[in-house]
């Protein structure tokens, strides 16, 4: 689960890590008031969305009186921001973060994140801040330091000076930087993230060391524990699709493509959509329907993926194990009747019962297209929708 | 022959008393030499109870000391799953299955290297299996896990798959053209997990009952790869590779929440170039995975 930048400052700041002064504001008039209640000569006017990269989309900008603080939410606010993470479309703008000006003596990149190679927490810091960290990643890797932390120890200060060091932090601030890196740490563990961001932060005129940024991700599987990050969430950042796939407890992503898919377990719902590929069309949505595939659940699927307009067929590709496929059949059945399916519909299953699933998809009298492989299923939808 | 278990393995089911430790071990308990291997369940409420005449325990350490059992398989719900898999490790089992989904990553990193670090100092090391997988199963001898038990057949052929339904896929492909399996195993979607392909396919290259092994993998993570390189310069049997998630988007979590395309080699398409790099016949059609290996062989 991802949250805004001035929740994840939020988080930050209860952690104890220095953040600039900031108000969360969702009108134009709205920001001009934070702006006058933070006082001072120079804010700076943030777009809240999900993604990253949101300077180079022009929706940050720096505001040298109220006037300005006025016309940049108002020019930010209600935009479709686009940026590398956001893909063309954009994403609608409909929060700010009216901030204090920073004076900002150098920009460094730091971040925690699970490493799965050496199952430790890596804390990884780099001199080149500001800047996309793939991109760095890519070009110089070796402005990069990594350390992995124990969980067990945690974060120790050598470990904390040798990032602070390597990153080239001035003499004096190594302590204040050393000190963020492990509040850092314990934010991230503490907060079952699976990543903490802080790109820049920045060392200040005055020696001092600050989070001008913030990206969080949780691992969703902890969220249990974290009603205070679950009360976070902004649905208007989320595929609305996929949040009502998630209220049935199916595993659903839309994609480009125009052949629905309705799998049972992720790997095989994978490779059902890579089949459609390799047979020259496109998956439009990534669906699994789980171990317990009931007919509400078949007929709530089906619900959502024709809620596509680019579906122009369906693909369901069921491995009966525990589940038996006559159950499933009598679910896709009473799902395509209620649905009034009228797109083709090529139905795979195999396993447990298999013959007597497909006799129920037989004796139905729908149009449904049976067949024995996965890539006979594949051929056989693409060739339908042509 | 197989790998890590046989006919002969004694199990203790942890989460037995629940929805689904019931109704799998019951499952496994039919699955052929089933009756005698599952031999103890652990419930600290209701240790002396008995259900499908199993004993259970208050605990693994008094299970494992009443029963010989050297396995144990755990579907204790997420927020337990982890502190279940520390108690067989520190009962000294050879080996813990957790087919739980749904463990906070947290708490698998806290195990994992509580469990490296027993071992360093000299402790017994104990191989966990999963989470979120499926389990293994040696045809004809023993299941331990959720699998259909019926797709399987004996033979000569191992499997070893991050994701439950398409190891079914595999087996059941295999089955169709008369190639049985020695071992079937699924190590999970889970990006803190305990045994990997690396693993498994060293197993399977000790294994003189193994002929071939199809491994699957999936997108996210360096373990196909590391595999890979590894069987570059060791392996001795035919392999067949696919890995899911070419028409995957980065940046999404397909599914499994170890599926997730970071950036980097850890794209299907890097994946399945290592591994055609190091000797493995790769497919992108994985309808044809039981095919291929049937003409390596």
């Amino acid at each position: 689960m991802k949250i805004h930048e001035y929740q994840g400052k939020e988080i930050l700041r209860k952690f104890g890590v220095a953040t600039p002064r900031g108000i969360p504001c969702f009108s134009v008039d709205e920001a001009v008031k934070a702006a006058e209640t933070l006082g001072g000569k120079i804010w700076v006017v943030k777009a809240q969305i999900h993604a990253g990269g949101r300077g180079k989309g022009g929706g940050v900008k720096l505001a040298r009186s109220l006037d300005e603080v006025r016309q940049h939410a108002g020019a930010i606010l209600g935009m479709q921001l686009v940026t590398h993470q956001t893909g063309p479309e954009g994403q609608k703008v409909r929060r700010l973060l009216v901030e204090d000006g920073a004076d900002i003596e150098k920009e460094y990149y730091v971040a925690a994140l699970t490493d799965r190679a050496t199952q430790k927490v890596a804390m990884m810091a780099s001199s080149e801040g500001g800047m996309d960290i793939e991109e760095v990643a890519h070009s110089t890797p070796e402005k990069i330091i990594k350390v992995f932390v124990d969980p067990a120890t945690g974060l120790t200060d050598a470990q904390a000076t040798e990032l602070a060091n390597g990153i080239g932090v001035p003499a004096g601030s190594v302590a204040m930087c050393v000190d963020t890196l492990k509040k850092l740490y314990t934010c991230y563990m503490e907060t079952d993230a699976s990543l903490a961001e802080i790109n820049p932060l920045i060392l200040e005129g005055n020696g001092n060391i600050k989070a001008l940024d913030a990206k969080f991700n949780f691992d969703s599987n902890a969220l249990f524990r974290h009603p205070e990050i679950v009360a976070y969430r902004d649905l208007d950042e989320e595929d609305a699709d996929e949040i009502e796939a998630s209220r049935f407890d199916l595993a659903y992503i839309s994609l480009d493509g125009n052949i629905g898919c309705l799998v049972n377990g992720a790997g095989l719902a994978m490779a059902t959509m890579d089949t459609i590929k390799l047979f020259g069309a496109e998956p439009a949505n990534f669906l699994d329907v789980g171990g317990g595939a009931t007919t509400e659940k078949v007929t709530e699927a089906f619900k959502i993926m024709l809620k596509n307009p680019k579906v122009k067929g369906i693909l369901v590709n069921i491995f009966g194990g525990i589940m038996k496929c006559d159950t499933i059949a009598t679910g896709v059945v009473t799902a395509a009747r209620e649905v009034k399916l009228s797109v083709p519909l090529v139905v795979r299953m195999k396993g447990t019962n298999e013959d007597l699933g497909k006799q129920i998809l037989k004796d139905s009298g729908l149009p449904i297209i049976s067949a024995d492989s996965m890539a006979e299923a594949a051929q056989k939808i693409v060739a339908a929708v042509k | 022959m197989s790998i890590y278990i046989n006919k002969n393995t004694k199990v203790i089911t942890q989460g037995i008393t629940g929805k689904t430790g019931q109704f799998h071990t019951e499952k496994c308990q039919e699955y052929a030499n089933g009756k005698n291997c599952f031999v103890a369940g652990v419930n600290p409420k209701k240790a002396g109870e008995k259900i499908f005449d199993i004993p259970i325990f208050g605990s693994v350490k008094e299970a494992a000391g009443q029963t010989g059992a050297t396995v144990s398989v755990i579907y204790v719900p997420p927020a337990g799953a982890a502190a279940a898999i520390w108690e067989a490790v520190e009962a000294d089992l050879d080996l813990a299955i957790c087919i739980t989904e749904g463990i906070p990553v947290r708490d698998m990193l806290e195990v994992r290297n509580k469990m490296k670090a027993k071992e360093a100092a000299g402790g017994k090391k104990t191989l966990l299996l999963g989470p979120n997988c499926p389990g293994l199963i040696t045809p004809d001898e023993i299941k331990i896990g959720i699998m259909p038990g019926h797709i399987h057949r004996k033979g000569r052929i191992g499997v070893v798959s991050r994701s439950g339904t398409l190891t079914y896929e595999a087996v059941a492909q295999l089955t169709e053209i008369g190639l049985g399996q020695s071992s079937a195993v699924g190590i999970g979607g889970d990006p803190i997990n305990g045994l990997k392909h690396i693993d498994v396919m060293k197993a399977f290259n000790d294994d003189p009952d193994t002929d071939a092994v199809i491994m699957i993998g999936e997108i996210g993570g360096p373990d196909e790869a590391e595999a890979a390189q590894w069987c570059k310069a060791n392996m001795k049997k035919p392999i067949v590779g696919f890995i899911a998630g070419v028409t995957a988007p980065p940046g999404k979590r397909m599914g499994h929440a170890g599926a997730l395309i970071s950036g980097g080699a850890d794209t299907a398409d890097a994946k399945l170039a290592i591994m055609e790099e190091c000797g493995f016949k790769v497919t992108r059609n994985p309808s044809e995975m039981g095919k291929l290996l049937k003409a390596m062989l």
